[in-house]
């Protein structure tokens, strides 16, 4: 299938998902549920990344500035630059894509050929909206908290990494991580995420849904949603940062 | 009362059925017989409205189901029950909520009424003690029997079932058989049915459709089906050895 009629197939689908749940009691019900799925269980592998990410990252740093003109706080400074900016929001939501991506593919392509979907749309259920919405409204929600605490336990990381191995001081790595803060990285970081988490669940989502065949093609699809996903955040993160910081 | 009114349809390089007719009767098992491959599956899609017809109409009690926008299609499907193929049930419930959420998204009843529905259609079926029960950790036949708790759930006027004794042994699937004419007659529903079962027939049969190839070749019921004169039909009914040597006994 040619890439126009697919995104048209996406588009229709994205419209369909953004229908109107037929009972909002129910709809809190999968929304609650799908935080927990997707945001509390990925909290984990958030924080951990995020630890390593950090303390890599000043130990790079700690290893490219030797010239004593340069002060030592700029290490805290690019630290915090790199974690905001790009690491938390883009690699966390690449890693995250693999995880939830795969997930939500998977779930609504085994639903579509073991004929769930077409039991929701027999109903007279709107299927699309039934089984995407509450996942897309649950990241929308998610992501950006996941990503703050990205750049928390990211910074936790690097002030642990230069503290135990001397790489700066602590005073050094605290004055650098306030040198010049503008709190609209922060809403860049954010916009971003959220665009990201947008991307995730709607492509992978689309792939689920499309699903023709059995367990086979349940598995493809769920590869095809982390491969699309991924791409489509990286071009939208050069798009976003093109247009916001790209003067 | 259900009407197909020369029903096509084809897909982009494939014609699957031409020019179907059929009435489905109230209160009677309406069967749709034929061989793998037939279009038995597609056409009761059609009938649905799972897939769009190509050309033709389905009438619901003279209401026009194929010229119906959305949100009238809606309030039909509310009078609808599917027992699909392989049950179709939401295996991230227990029974019990599988059977209440057609109750929770459409009924207005009170959380203590649902209870009672879901439980009377449990019973039903016979899986009263499955209620907490995981649809993965049930038998075949039980699925299909919970599947059809589901479909009954909010007393449909129509029931379509594509094949709900395959895959299971003789016993059992006389026993679901059984269990649909039961319910059928119980609640006068139209009840579309599609098979290759021959005891189905022969035992349910109130109004047979055999379709080959995409077109109904013999209409009749099981009074008059194993003493039909029609060549194609004799064809599909003698398939197997046993038979073709039982008739030629005769
Ligand atoms: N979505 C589709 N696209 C193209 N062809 C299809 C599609 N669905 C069904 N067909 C074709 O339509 C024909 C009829 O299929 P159908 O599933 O209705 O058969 P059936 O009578 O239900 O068979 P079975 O008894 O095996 O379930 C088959 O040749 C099938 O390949
Ligand atoms: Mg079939």
């Amino acid at each position: 299938m040619n890439f126009f009629s697919s995104f048209g197939k996406y588009l229709q689908l994205l419209y369909f998902s953004l229908g109107k749940p037929q009972s909002w009691k129910y709809f809190r019900k999968q929304l609650i549920d799908e935080i927990a799925l997707i945001g509390l269980d990925s909290l984990g592998i958030v924080m951990i990344i995020s630890v390593f990410m950090g303390a890599v990252l000043v130990i790079q740093a700690g290893y490219n500035i030797e010239n004593p003109l340069i002060p030592k706080y700029t290490i805290g400074y690019g630290v915090r630059e790199s974690l905001i900016l790009e690491f938390s929001p883009t690699i966390v939501c690449l890693i995250l894509a693999g995880k939830i991506g795969s997930s939500i593919s998977s779930q609504i392509g085994s639903m579509r050929v073991t004929e769930q979907i077409d039991a929701l749309d027999i109903m007279g259920i709107n299927s699309a909206s039934h089984i995407i919405l509450p996942k897309l409204i649950a990241s929308l929600i998610s992501f950006p908290f996941l990503i703050i605490i990205s750049m928390m336990t990211g910074m936790l990381g690097g002030y642990g990494a230069a503290v135990i191995w001397n790489i700066v001081s602590a005073s050094d790595f605290i004055a650098g991580m306030h040198y010049y803060f503008y709190p609209f990285e922060i809403f860049y970081a954010v916009f971003k995420t959220i665009v990201f988490a947008f991307i995730i669940v709607t492509v992978s989502a689309y792939w689920g849904y499309n699903v023709q065949g059995g367990a086979l093609a349940v598995g493809r699809a769920s590869t095809k949603a982390v491969v699309y996903s991924s791409i489509s955040i990286l071009l939208s993160n050069l798009i976003l940062t093109k247009m916001i910081l790209g003067g | 009362m259900i009407e197909a009114r020369k029903i096509f349809k084809s897909y982009e390089n494939k014609d699957v059925l031409y020019d179907i007719n059929i009435i489905f009767e109230r209160g009677k098992i309406n069967q749709i017989i034929g061989q793998s491959g037939s279009g038995k599956t597609v056409l009761m899609k059609c009938l649905v409205g799972l897939d769009e017809v190509t050309s033709g109409d389905v009438f619901y009690d003279e209401r026009n189901f194929t010229k119906m926008s959305m949100k009238e299609r809606k309030i039909l499907r509310q009078e609808l029950g599917m027992v699909f193929q392989a049950g179709a049930l939401f295996d991230s419930m227990p029974l019990m909520d599988n059977i209440m959420f057609p109750l929770q998204m459409f009924s207005k009843m009170s959380q203590a009424d649902m209870i009672k529905r879901a439980e009377f259609c449990l019973d039903r079926v016979g899986l009263s003690d499955a209620g907490n029960v995981l649809p993965d950790e049930l038998s075949g036949g039980m699925q299909k029997r919970a599947s059809i708790a589901r479909a009954i759930a909010l007393n449909p006027k129509y029931l379509f079932c594509d094949e709900p004794n395959s895959g299971l042994d003789p016993k059992t699937g006389v026993k679901i058989d059984d269990l649909i004419e039961e319910i059928t007659l119980e609640f006068g529903i139209t009840t579309v049915i599609n098979t290759h079962d021959m005891n189905s027939v022969i035992q349910h049969g109130d109004n047979i459709n055999y379709i080959a190839e995409g077109k109904v070749e013999w209409q009749g019921n099981k009074n008059d089906f194993l003493t039909s004169r029609n060549i194609k039909l004799n064809d599909f009914i003698y398939s197997t050895e046993l038979l073709k040597r039982i008739k030629a006994r005769q």
